[in-house]
């Protein structure tokens, strides 16, 4: 029953062996003469100011949280693209519903969200 | 079961092989046909019209330093380049490149593929976090919401072509399209999904995760030596695996146009030359489809970033989901 996932595993088996060989190669093969300005961040050629883990916009975490909600629906569309010839118009007009209300969703975080990413009215990002 | 087991472990070397190969092509490619649009020569010095430039590359690319900027994470500096490696590599598993020629055939091919491209985003998302550098941060996370962003999109093109197949085994999909291709029955789904693969890969218009005159690199900014070269390996991977599963879902895969109507002067299946046929047929389509991407890099400037944000939230998810929605209820209605 789950001959046909066998390939998969080895195939994650040998990108992973393939990852980690690409990896020491260059850490082998390369120089390693570290040195203070070497090792800095790069901020085009000042001295860096602070530390890089600062705060940033919440937008992005509006995006991923929109994000999680749409994929489901998404992922819930699926089973239902693959067997709704035989569920008939009942379903049909089921999913509908749902699609409507959460394209509601989505037309309402569009008319919330749309300025965040804005260069007017937020700092840019 | 014994001899497709055998089979597809071949098939999944030659994958390999070729993938990782075309990397090194499409880069000579890249320049050669970028070179040609801005009326330039190209790389022509290494080898006979510079074909052997990608390897000099890797070569010297192996013997630089490899750098972890100070404070900066660095196990999870080391781990970030194997992710989209990894993931371009995984994705060949399900794509069928000729009649009986597949690595894996699943029944749950499009979530198989689905769930392995989402998990290329921690890979950006974590070079950009751990190289504790301004650049290297925003570009991880513009890239972390440009390919979560665009993946809603894609998802919704793709149900609409499992409407037609009504399954989400990869093979019948392509089989569905014997007669008549996706791009001729599913045109907007077509050009959703293209748009969304241009985002997925990074590539111009949408690459603005390393826009060099605001982010230096972006999240490769603090990446040397082959970590960078990985990097830079996944990009070109991803181009051509976005050619390939264009080509899967709406080129028709290894079916000539309408190759249902004249199957019969076609090679039976199952013979060499068939197997031959449908390998070049799907080579020709992905090596356009590279061809494409290319072409858009170098004629189309780039994209603000709240631009992309709303072409991806505003115009391109609402319009995948009536496109679904509108093929499904045509479908009800031719079936019942």
């Amino acid at each position: 029953m789950f001959e046909e996932f066998f390939p998969i595993f080895v195939l994650i088996g040998i990108s992973v062996f393939l990852a980690f060989v690409l990896m020491l190669i260059s850490w082998l093969l390369g120089p390693s003469r570290p040195n203070a300005p070497k090792l800095r961040p790069y901020e085009s050629g000042m001295d860096p100011i602070g530390d890089a883990k600062e705060r940033y916009s919440i937008s992005f975490y509006m995006v991923a949280m929109e994000f999680i909600v749409f994929d489901l629906e998404i992922v819930f569309i699926y089973p239902w693209a693959v067997r709704y010839q035989e569920l008939g118009f009942g379903t049909f007009w089921a999913v509908m519903v749902f699609l409507t209300i959460l394209t509601l969703g989505l037309f309402y975080t569009l008319k919330k969200e749309s300025k965040n990413f804005s260069i007017s009215k937020a700092k840019q990002v | 079961m014994e001899a497709p087991i055998v089979s597809s472990y071949i098939i999944m070397a030659g994958a390999l092989a070729v993938l990782l190969q075309s990397a090194a092509v499409v880069v000579y490619v890249e320049r050669r046909v970028a070179a040609f649009i801005q009326n330039r020569v190209g790389p022509n010095r290494v080898g006979p019209f510079g074909l052997l430039q990608p390897l000099a590359d890797v070569v010297k690319l192996i013997f630089k330093e490899d750098v972890t900027p100070i404070y900066g994470n660095r196990v999870i500096h080391t781990m970030a380049p194997m992710f989209p490696v990894i993931t371009a590599l995984l994705t060949v598993a399900v794509i069928p490149f000729g009649d009986g020629l597949f690595i894996t055939n699943l029944n749950v091919g499009v979530l198989f593929l689905l769930a392995v491209t989402s998990l290329g985003v921690y890979g950006v998302a974590m070079a950009g976090w751990a190289s504790n550098s301004k650049y290297s941060l925003l570009g991880g996370l513009r890239a972390a919401a440009q390919m979560l962003s665009y993946e809603l999109p894609m998802g919704m093109a793709i149900a609409s072509t499992v409407l037609f197949a009504t399954s989400l085994s990869m093979v019948d999909i392509v089989n569905s399209q014997v007669y008549w291709w996706g791009l001729f029955v599913n045109p907007l789904g077509a050009i959703i999904f293209t748009v969304a693969a241009f985002a997925e890969a990074n590539r111009a218009p949408f690459d603005l995760v390393e826009a060099e005159q605001e982010l230096v690199g972006g999240f490769h900014t603090e990446y040397s030596s082959m970590k960078f070269g990985m990097f830079f390996l996944a990009e070109y991977m991803h181009v051509v695996i976005g050619s390939m599963l264009i080509t899967t879902f709406f080129l028709g895969g290894y079916h000539l146009p309408f190759a249902g109507y004249y199957a019969h002067i076609l090679p039976e299946a199952g013979t060499w030359a068939k197997a031959i046929l449908d390998i070049a047929v799907f080579l020709g389509k992905t090596g356009f489809m590279v061809f494409v991407f290319i072409w858009v890099r170098w004629t189309i400037p780039r994209f603000k970033f709240n631009q992309l944000m709303s072409l991806g939230w505003s115009k391109l998810l609402p319009l995948a989901i009536l496109n679904f929605v509108v093929i499904a209820f045509i479908l009800m209605l031719i079936n019942s």
